[in-house]
């Protein structure tokens, strides 16, 4: 073990810094983390094994170009960029979107002095991040689409239009979280979009709705678009809150961890007040709610309170918390589990964040829902690993710093099984009835899912190739849940027992120009996206064949080029 | 078709903001730079990005964070590109992809 980078822990990052402040508030999310593992650990006062060395090819001289490479530059990833570079490695941070921020911080060093005052504290503290990782060494390539992580820390990565292959010692997984399937009579409608979408359009380009908009489901997200909304000028037509009736004594019990939360839960309550006070309806209880129109949304039809409603609207934008985005650690064959508290899977992880594969860490809401700033602290707790692993701190100095992130992920972790109870998404907002589409890609409905399961059906992967559902660009991701609960429902197995899709490469569209590494043409491209992903892959197990394809395409791609 | 929009800019404070000019199924479209290419189409006023390659229904931009792919369009004559990822830029070439791509 080397000691050459014996820092302090409050070396790592400066204590004004988000990554280490105590004052900052840690709403925006809703459900919880799988926090046992931090928990039990520390109860018992006693320190996890430290990561084991990676092990090096080329005799400890490393042929890549960097020690580490990050995947998504939402908090998570730049505390893991920024923690590792100070650590001395090498990090290459990679992120699809032009600039950083992920969706929390979403075009934070491009927003004014308005557009924060709408958003509020929880978004401009990005600026903070944004600052530290200008200050560091980490390079960062925007605008990059990983579309495949190998177990031998490779990284497939679309920039500039060609598909290049990366290498690193170890790889961080930061991708974050992404909402919640809400699916229900009418969501594929234009003019039905989420929440989480409308603050990506007020973050990134200024916009606010311009037709009456309703506001529906549950969560804190839900409320605090809301309050932007008022904030910008905007009163929503209505709220409707889908979210079951509050037991007072599930909040009694909670009161414990709510009492270590109360800033977050001072947050909620006064997103609430804002929006009760602004007069804008609001609806409890939303049972059978429905989106209504032809070609466009023209109206919602919902009941509260043992009466119905319809309301006019142009625009609906639902929400009802959010899920890890795990397409790449499946992707990886990570072992995973079911959450039966948040209804989603969660990839395994030791108490570094490091996948069933070795050098592979995931951190933040890509792995289990904590909100920002546990992403934050999980994304420096995964870089203290790496930097273990890789002999670059002493034993003892990490052991130091990693107790003092535990303790403020157990603090800030405290209130999210009260979330998860109080924003459990509704049995009929996830498992819907026949008529709904489910696999939005291929309109695969749920009654075709349990037609599929009646006739002995048990599987996602099974359910893929019979009906389509899950085969189209977005790969699953945005039906996988469902269907893994529509089977389990159907079949009366749990939902770990029915498993998820076998999650493939290319993870995002591509063709084989970009994957030649040749300029793309418009007569030329060849698609070779999700659709295609069976196809591809069943090629490529026939090398052969798919040469031939692949060979005769760019054949094709010189001779016409060459011809004009 | 544009008809009415979706979504609007907050009013400007001061300069009104940047535009630039695309190539929206043929024929020239100003849309606010400096934002993703889709959501300069929602405020001209798109509702219908693609048609459903299996119903033919219309769709329109859904989670605007690279999840749904709802909003793929053609861009500079590559298929099936994420329009909410892509920021949109001057001269840029965007068709809307009907049926199922080839």
């Amino acid at each position: 073990m080397t000691d050459t980078a014996a820092l302090t822990p409050r070396d790592v990052l400066p204590a004004s810094s988000p990554l280490v402040g105590e004052d900052a508030p840690n709403f925006g999310k809703s459900a919880g983390e799988g926090a046992v593992q931090y928990e039990t650990t520390l109860e018992h006062n006693q320190h996890p094994p430290l990561p084991q060395p990676l092990p090096r090819e080329g005799g400890g001289v490393s042929c890549a170009a960097h020690d580490l490479i990050v995947i998504g530059a939402g908090p998570a990833g730049l505390a893991a960029a920024v923690t590792g570079s100070r650590h001395g490695l090498r990090v290459l941070l990679l992120d699809e979107q032009p600039a950083i921020g992920g969706q929390i911080y979403r075009n934070i060093t491009g927003s004014d002095k308005r557009r924060a005052r709408i958003l509020g504290n929880d978004y401009t503290q990005g600026a903070e991040l944004a600052r530290l990782l200008a200050a560091s060494t980490v390079e960062h390539w925007p605008d990059s689409a990983v579309w495949q992580v190998g177990a031998d820390k490779s990284v497939q990565v679309l920039r500039n239009g060609i598909s290049q292959t990366l290498r690193a010692e170890a790889i961080i997984v930061a991708t974050g979280a992404i909402e919640r399937p809400f699916p229900i009579p009418g969501w594929t409608l234009p003019g039905v979009m989420t929440a989480g979408a409308g603050q990506v359009l007020l973050k990134s380009a200024a916009l606010i709705p311009h037709e009456p908009v309703v506001l529906a489901g549950c969560g804190p997200l839900l409320y605090l678009l809301a309050a932007q909304y008022l904030r910008a000028g905007v009163k929503p037509r209505a709220i409707l809150d889908t979210s079951p009736r509050v037991d007072p004594r599930l909040a009694l019990r909670h009161a414990g961890d709510m009492l270590l939360s109360w800033h977050d839960v001072a947050k909620g309550v006064g997103l609430l007040r804002e929006i009760h006070a602004s007069g804008v309806p609001f609806y409890r209880d939303v049972r059978e709610l429905r989106l209504e129109g032809d070609k466009r949304l023209e109206r919602v039809s919902f009941a509260s309170e043992r009466q119905t409603h319809v309301l006019d609207c142009g625009l609906a934008l639902l929400h009802q918390g959010v899920v890890p985005n795990t397409q790449i650690s499946w992707s990886l064959r990570a072992e995973h589990r079911w959450n039966d508290d948040q209804l989603c899977w969660q990839p395994v992880r030791d108490e570094w964040g490091q996948l069933s594969v070795p050098g592979i860490y995931v951190a933040g809401d890509g792995a289990a829902i904590g909100g920002a700033r546990v992403a934050g602290l999980q994304g420096e707790l995964a870089a203290l690993g790496v930097a273990q692993a890789l002999e670059r701190r002493s034993p003892a100095n990490t052991v130091s710093r990693a107790d003092v992130l535990r303790a403020r992920l157990r603090r800030h972790l405290a209130i999210r099984p009260f979330l998860d109870r109080q924003y459990r998404p509704r049995d009929e907002y996830r498992i819907p009835a026949d008529e709904v589409i489910v696999c939005r890609c291929e309109e695969v409905t749920a009654g075709a899912i349990r037609a599929l399961v009646a006739l002995g059906c048990v599987g996602p992967n099974q359910a893929k190739s019979f009906s389509r559902c899950g085969m189209g660009p977005c790969q699953g991701l945005q039906c996988g849940l469902t269907v893994t609960e529509l089977i389990a429902q159907a079949a009366g197995l749990t939902p770990q027992e029915v498993g998820y899709y076998r999650i493939r490469p290319p993870l995002k569209p591509l063709t084989l120009g970009q994957l030649a590494g040749k300029t793309i043409h418009e007569h030329e491209v060849m698609r070779l996206n999700a659709q295609d992903s069976e196809t591809f892959f069943t090629a490529l197990d026939q090398p052969a064949r798919f040469n031939k394809k692949l060979t005769t395409a760019l054949k094709e791609h010189e001779q016409r080029v060459i011809s004009e | 078709m544009p008809t009415e929009n979706l979504f609007a800019p907050l009013p400007p404070e001061g300069e009104p903001p940047r535009m630039v000019t695309i190539e929206f199924n043929g024929a020239p479209l100003a849309l606010l730079a400096d934002a993703p290419l889709a959501a300069g189409l929602l405020v001209a006023g798109v509702r219908r990005f693609r048609a459903s390659p299996v119903g033919g229904g219309a769709r329109a931009p859904y989670c605007m964070s690279g999840v749904c792919f709802e909003c793929l369009l053609e861009i500079d004559g590559v298929p099936s590109q994420q329009a909410c990822q892509v920021q949109a830029r001057e001269g840029m070439k965007v068709r809307a992809i009907c049926g199922k791509p080839t």
